[in-house]
């Protein structure tokens, strides 16, 4: 029993990243149906980021997360302007080639840069050891993850529920063209919540480079997580992205405990069938892409 | 009845006359398939590789059936190919090592995972679709990753020796016997693909990219079609990878990458989709850059790959055989323009 809340614990964990990464495309996927298949890189950039600002510039783990999501944020702006603008109204293979192309270069680059291996990432010590709760032992780190994705679920749930700028995303995620008829600037729209998107991405990749690992196939390796959690929550939805990538991160996470000899089987299967049973997203009523 | 046609061209419709016109053979085209089997004679170093590009231009061909003719994405198509090649290893390692029996039956093989996955692909839409192939061949990759009795893992099936072609002609170092083992058995497809395409058959598929709605209303059975090509393509791909492995007598696990499927994608598009020979002149160019670019650095290569991909896609529409068309069209415009 401890055990199973063990695993639940890090999965949850693990999927409080999963969403932090994801959800940013989500709203790329909604509001404009651009398959980008290269999000991971943001998340890539951002380990990376942390690894250049802490090894190189000797600063804080705590310090350098702020910094990450703006750097980040700030050049997904240009991508957007440079690359994905021209391709909103190509066909889907064209964006798919475009953004794969992206992955390519970016795996290029930093394997270039940093090396094919993994790369370490000091967490400060009041931050690591374990924490016992009730008979638990449980990871400090993995608590302050969490901490911090609750706080980001229910600035960006405040944010789309109860501000002006919120509305028009929700407005331009549920109907494009009425939307742009009311006097709403999707693109401008869509153009924030990229940047914000990607920033997020970047903020995960950095907090996940102790728990999921950071080496230049990074990707490509969670290419699929991604694309999953946004499919089965929904494109565009942020609660049901937030159960999508908790449930993808428990029963991964239980899945390589319990049957460690499956590996990568359960990611797969898993995969298969929500797609199968869910066609719509887990929340049902969402667009089909 | 392309004899028909040209005798009694003036009382048949246009587009009945362009129809025709393309079922026939032009001479680009005849040149094309003699161009190949002259290299046997005027390049004689380069045989090995020139049928490993005949053979990638062959897998290219397959998926230039479901994504350029059908408008099926796919991500994973390296799975029927490495089906294909596994299938053929195994045989002749298990002692059928008669090269023309096992590549039936890798075809085989491989069509009867086409068709049960077929299902699962054509349910959704380009992002479900995408999704579905791409778990799928990783799910190979992991099986072939596991079952190492089977597979040999990593290391793959090395040193088989494959047997003489139909009992007569054996494969020998320099690569002559495979590359005209290799040509002989693209050529046959082409045709055969070739064939297909022109047909009532290949326009109904068109017509399913184009416009599925109006493909539905004039009778056509969209679902049967698709499943029918994709079981097809699949086949096609999995005769290439029994090729594949038969010429090169190696296969390893990472025929089933991610890397392989993507790259497929990108030397159709190279050369240009829906074009019959888009795959073959995608794989030359592709693969000739690799050889060159690879040998220096593979990241090197990786990201000038990356470059090519992003330019294409937001400039270079239609591929390298698209702009060819394009220019030829323009030169034959200011041709006219002349002469009137």
């Amino acid at each position: 029993m401890l055990n199973f809340l063990g695993i639940l614990f890090d999965g949850l964990a693990y999927g409080t990243l999963l969403f932090l990464i994801s959800v940013g495309l989500s709203v790329t996927l909604g509001l404009m149906g651009f398959i980008n298949l290269a999000h991971g890189v943001f998340a890539m950039v951002g380990g990376y980021l942390l690894v250049v600002l802490m090894g190189r510039f000797g600063m804080g783990f705590v310090a350098s997360l702020p910094i990450i999501f703006v750097v980040v944020a700030l050049a997904s702006l240009v991508l957007e302007r440079t690359l994905y603008r021209p391709l909103y109204k190509s066909s889907h293979l064209d964006q798919v080639l475009m953004t794969v192309g992206i992955i390519f270069v970016a795996v290029a680059g930093a394997t270039y840069f940093w090396g094919a291996g993994q790369q370490p990432v000091a967490i400060p010590d009041w931050m690591s050891g374990q924490l016992p709760v009730a008979g638990l032992d449980l990871s400090r780190y993995r608590l302050f993850l969490m901490g911090v994705g609750a706080i980001i679920t229910l600035l960006l749930v405040f944010g789309l529920e109860r501000t002006r700028f919120g509305a028009r995303v929700r407005a331009s995620v549920e109907r494009h063209r009425t939307a742009e008829a009311m006097g709403i600037h999707v693109e401008r729209v869509f153009q924030l919540t990229f940047a914000i998107g990607s920033g997020l991405a970047g903020l995960g990749g950095a907090l996940g480079v102790n728990v999921l690992g950071l080496d230049p196939g990074f990707p490509l390796k969670f290419l699929v997580y991604f694309l999953l959690i946004v499919v089965v929550g929904g494109p565009g939805k942020v609660i049901g992205t937030l159960l999508a990538a908790l449930l993808l991160g428990v029963a991964d996470t239980a899945g390589k405990y319990y049957v460690p000899e499956t590996g990568a089987f359960v990611i797969y299967i898993a995969m298969i069938v929500l797609l199968l049973l869910f066609p719509n997203g887990l929340l049902g009523r969402s667009k089909v892409i | 009845m392309s004899k028909q046609v040209a005798t009694s061209s003036i009382a048949m419709p246009h587009y009945l006359v362009a129809l025709a016109a393309r079922e026939r053979w032009n001479k680009v085209e005849i040149t094309f398939w003699l161009a190949l089997l002259a290299v046997y004679f005027v390049l004689p170093g380069y045989l090995m590789f020139a049928s490993q590009i005949l053979i990638t231009g062959l897998f290219a061909l397959s998926l230039d059936l479901i994504l350029g003719y059908a408008g099926i994405v796919t991500l994973g198509h390296a799975a029927f190919f490495g089906l294909g090649a596994y299938t053929a290893g195994l045989l002749t390692k298990w002692g059928l090592g008669e090269p023309v029996a096992g590549l039936l039956i890798a075809g085989a093989v491989a069509g009867i995972f086409g068709y049960m996955t077929s299902f699962l692909v054509l349910r959704g839409k380009d992002l479900t679709r995408l999704m579905i192939t791409l778990g799928i061949s990783q799910l190979l990759y992991e099986v072939a990753n596991r079952a190492t009795d089977l597979t040999g893992g990593v290391d793959g099936l090395q040193g088989i020796a494959v047997g003489k072609i139909l009992g007569l002609f054996s494969f020998d170092m320099g690569g002559k016997t495979a590359y005209l083992y290799v040509l002989g058995v693209s050529s046959l497809l082409f045709v055969l693909v070739r064939a297909l395409i022109t047909s009532p058959y290949g326009l109904s598929l068109r017509t399913i990219r184009e416009n599925p709605q109006r493909a539905l209303a004039i009778g056509i059975p969209i679902r049967s079609r698709l499943t029918n090509i994709y079981t097809f393509s699949a086949m096609l791909a999995g005769i290439a990878g029994a090729l594949l492995m038969q010429t090169t007598q190696f296969v390893a696990i990472d025929i089933f990458n991610f890397q392989r499927s993507a790259d497929l994608l990108i030397i159709l598009i190279i050369g240009g989709a829906a074009t019959l020979y888009g795959g073959f002149v995608g794989a030359a160019v592709f693969m000739i850059a690799q050889d060159r670019l690879a040998s220096i650095n593979p990241e090197y290569w990786l990201f000038w790959l990356g470059i090519l991909l992003i330019v294409s896609t937001l400039y270079l529409r239609g591929g390298l055989l698209g702009a060819l068309r394009r220019l030829m069209q323009l030169a034959q415009r200011a041709r006219k323009g002349g002469r009137s």
